[in-house]
């Protein structure tokens, strides 16, 4: 399957190191992909494998390293879109595609962009030309329908073939016999059947002499199309081996690596506690027909792959998403979820802290006083007007007590580091002591310190009282923080992890899909 | 994420200036104060300036009375518009508004009889009446607040030519121009004072209640707003009502001060309001659409213009000093926009 000799490789990094502040993202990585192979990059979230992406594509500039293409050395950086003159297209998850416009017009993009050289375009010669391209890789697309009207399969085949297109008519990859087509995950929003419709025109490019890198969070996908992979953990080269070689579990096994684990201490006996929430039959864009519930004080976790709906837990329950049924109940009281508002999802005492703190948690431009005082503006409003004063010193002492530094209310909210905002953010939601506290990737761009704190603070929240659900892909957290971790797949809850399997690498094996037990 | 370790607070920035921090903040008081009244300086400078080149005609306490009465109608108008600007919305109906409710008042009460209080409760209701049709079309099914109130305020100019029947409509009570434009206090007419009036009590509400807290968040972070649980949409409504409201009031004003309302006045009212909506945005709090700032920037752009005409300049120049400010204002107070809003990128 793999050419012998078929040349220098299509692509050959090595030692490539790059760091964010200091966060280590890719500590010498190297990777080899060899002429006409698809190769497979595996690795979870934080393993440094995005980075390595965004490196080829030029939009991080790498510390140090080395870069090969076809065998030529390439100074790096590389400048973002420099890619293109290599022999090298991306297809990203999200396919770049425009779904308003017609297939032919999505295929023409580029060079309507780069300045058409024909002054008349000629519709006719368009779909023409989209029909044999079509026909070239054995698709069959009709090139006039509007892309938003194509099923989910078709766009990723157009997106892919469109890409391929593009190194056809590479004068590099002319001049080499030769491109690199790197594919980051695009196959996440997918149903399985589908996926092998991709697979083959996936071979049929490989076929012309080009390379894939197929990078995926599916193991079962990777074990199917890829010749080898690559895996990465924690920004370290795992190891790159022949996917006829390999098994699933053994992969688990490098994407997760096996370390001996101290049996942590044992965990808050939440089977003895009340019921607290909870949650029946909740769907919603993914997620079909949940049920769950939380003991009062209990920090669950709601963990998956990417697509498989966990993250839709906390905006649904919040009336924040696109909860298209289910109820909450909370004590006694049942909400209807189809139906909530994040207005009486306050009023009944829940709280909801996003992950995108920029948009969605919090404003920037304004001062952290008027960001944390927002839930309860309505104490300080004391014989017609505003007590300032009185609230400047109580957000003080709440920013004290949580630790958000520096300790100044009027400073602008943004000039705050990433760990400060988040401190400031919980702060906000757990001075209104909510019933029901919904975190969603709670720790996401915030330093090692502020981490233990928001854990601390969290804690102390459920401690007295509050509820607390957390939804997250950074499994280490979710070991250290929770009580319970329940794991989804494709819509639905397939696991649940209590008391001592509540370990990070069990998470991550479960997640990935592993079905051996231990 | 570049962040200095929260455990130690002295920690040098070196690391944090590269996502955006402090900036902002570092900026030295003398800095932010030549920002915050950059213009009522400018304001200062402008009236010297023609003081020293019409020592007869400009620096007169007639000419002071003129410059600070005619503008009352202006001025309120733009403290109406910036309710919505404070909540995100645009509203292109206020200048239409007003004249709509100038042209009721003196249509019910010189050609229908009603008396003049009751004539003007029915223009403020008009103009409540179109803010809350702006607020239905913006909130209900979501169009483009520009595109709602630039429809609803040419729909209202319809609507001021038919009941007019296209005639200028003079005899309004002299109760309205007693109580208006006549009676002075410190040789200033009322009308001045209703406009601060106004502005203060916007201020009041902007600053000192609850109230304008969530207006400000509704406007910077509508996200934000609603998921921690503000009605949104019931804020944004409620605001095209006030300006409606409040434009309403300015065009009881404007035909308490001639005595008569015109059919077209509305559409030259436009302008001025946005020129110094925007450019009350650059002063007194930077960034921020403020009542204060907006009244000297009414007050900074009538003076220039009224100088000008002194100096024996053509109608055209308020033309072409509305239009200049309105963009200068515009750009100075997105440039105070972006320094405010940058906000640490956590790029990973």
């Amino acid at each position: 399957m793999i050419p012998e000799n078929g040349g220098p490789a299509a692509l050959r990094v090595s030692a490539l190191r790059k760091t964010f502040g200091g966060t280590v993202a890719l500590a010498g990585v190297d990777l080899e992909i060899l002429a006409g192979e698809v190769h497979g990059l595996l690795g979870e979230n934080g393993s440094g494998k995005s980075t390595l992406i965004k490196v080829l594509a030029g939009y991080h500039a790498p510390d140090s390293g080395e870069l090969q293409v076809r065998g030529k050395q390439i100074p790096l950086p590389l400048a973002p879109g420099q890619f293109r003159d290599l022999g090298v297209e991306f297809v990203h998850q999200d396919l770049g595609l425009v779904p308003a416009l017609t297939v032919t017009e999505n295929l023409r993009i580029g060079s309507y962009a780069a300045g058409e050289r024909r002054f008349w375009l000629s519709r006719s010669r368009e779909h023409r030309e989209a029909e044999e391209l079509f026909a070239r890789y054995n698709l069959t697309i009709n090139p006039s329908v509007q892309v938003r009207l194509l099923p989910p399969v078709q766009r990723a085949l157009l997106a892919i073939a469109r890409a391929a297109e593009g190194l056809r008519n590479s004068p590099a990859v002319q001049e080499s016999g030769g491109g690199l087509l790197i594919l980051d995950e695009p196959t996440v929003f997918l149903p399985s059947d589908d996926v092998q419709r991709l697979y083959e025109l996936i071979r049929t490019i490989t076929s012309t002499g080009s390379s894939v890198l197929f990078v995926s969070h599916d193991l079962d996908e990777v074990l199917q199309i890829t010749d080898r992979v690559t895996v990465l953990r924690d920004g370290n080269l795992v190891g790159s081996v022949d996917t006829a070689a390999v098994t699933a579990d053994s992969l688990v096994q490098m994407i997760v690596g096996r370390q001996l684990q101290i049996a942590t201490d044992p965990r808050g006996t939440a089977e003895t506690k009340e019921v607290h929430c909870t949650i029946d039959n909740l769907s919603a864009e993914t997620i079909d027909s949940v049920s769950f519930h939380v003991h009062r004080g209990e920090i669950l976790g709601v963990t998956g792959l990417v697509g498989s709906g966990f993250d839709e837990v906390p905006y649904g329950l919040f009336g924040a998403g696109p909860a298209t049924s289910g109820t909450l109940t909370i004590g006694d009281r049942a909400i209807d979820l189809a139906a909530l508002e994040p207005v009486l999802a306050v009023a009944g005492g829940l709280a909801l802290i996003p992950a995108d703190r920029g948009r969605d948690g919090s404003v920037g431009s304004l001062s952290v006083a008027d960001n944390i005082a927002l839930p309860v503006l309505g104490s300080y409003f004391n014989g017609g007007v505003l007590r300032r004063r009185r609230m400047s010193k109580e957000i003080s002492t709440l920013m004290s007590d949580y630790d958000v530094r520096p300790n100044n209310p009027s400073a602008q909210y943004s000039s705050l580091s990433g760990g400060n905002q988040q401190k400031a953010v919980l702060a906000k939601w757990l001075q209104t002591h909510p019933q029901l506290l919904l975190l969603h990737e709670p720790t996401q761009g915030v330093d090692i310190g502020a981490r233990q704190q928001l854990f601390g603070a969290i804690r102390a929240a459920a401690a007295d009282g509050t509820s607390v659900i957390c939804a997250s892909t950074d499994h280490e957290q979710l070991a250290e923080l929770c009580d319970r971790v329940l794991i989804f797949a494709h819509g639905r809850m397939i696991h649940e992890l209590t008391g001592q399997d509540i370990q990070k690498e069990r998470i991550t094996e479960l997640s990935f899909g592993a079905v051996s037990t231990k | 994420m570049a962040t200095g370790n929260s455990t130690l607070p002295s920690q040098p920035k070196v690391e944090t200036s590269r996502s955006g921090l402090s900036r902002g903040q570092d900026r030295k008081p003398i800095t932010v104060f030549a920002e915050r009244y950059a213009l009522v300086g400018a304001w200062i400078v402008l009236a010297i300036f023609f003081s020293f080149l019409r020592p007869d005609t400009f620096p007169t306490i007639g000419n002071l009375s003129a410059i600070l009465g005619s503008q009352a109608s202006i001025a309120v108008l733009t403290l109406g518009l910036i309710i919505p600007l404070t909540t995100g919305d645009m509203d292109a109906s206020v200048a239409f508004v007003s004249n709509l409710s100038a042209m009721m008042v003196a249509v019910l009460n010189v050609n229908l009889g009603v008396p003049i209080g009751w004539a003007i409760l029915a223009a403020l209701a008009s103009g409540a009446l179109v803010g809350g049709i702006n607020g239905a079309f913006v909130t209900i099914f979501g169009i483009d607040s520009f595109i709602v109130t630039l429809g609803m305020g040419t729909f209202v100019g319809g609507v001021i030519l038919l009941i007019s029947q296209s005639n200028t409509i003079s005899g309004v009570s002299d109760v309205l121009t007693q109580a208006v434009v006549i009676t002075q206090f410190l040789g200033i007419p009322l009308e001045f004072y209703y406009a601060i009036a106004v502005g203060l009590f916007l201020w009041y509400v902007l600053e000192w209640t609850p109230l304008g807290r969530r207006l400000i968040v509704v406007g910077r972070g509508r996200n934000v707003a609603r998921l921690s649980g503000l009605r949104v949409q019931r804020i944004r409504w409620g605001a095209l009502i006030a300006s409606g409201t409040i434009s309403a009031l300015a065009g009881v004003l404007y035909v308490g001060t001639s005595g008569a309302a015109d059919p077209t006045s509305g559409s030259q009212l436009l302008l001025p309001a946005f020129a110094a909506a925007y450019l009350g945005a650059t002063c007194i709090k930077p960034g921020r659409f403020n009542p204060i700032g907006s009244l000297i920037a009414v007050y900074f752009l009538v003076t220039g213009i009224s100088g000008l005409q002194l100096l024996g300049a053509q109608g055209y120049v308020q033309n072409l000093f509305y239009g200049g400010a309105l963009v200068i204002a515009v750009t100075l107070s997105q440039l105070t926009r972006k320094r405010e809003e940058i906000s640490p990128g956590n790029s990973q």
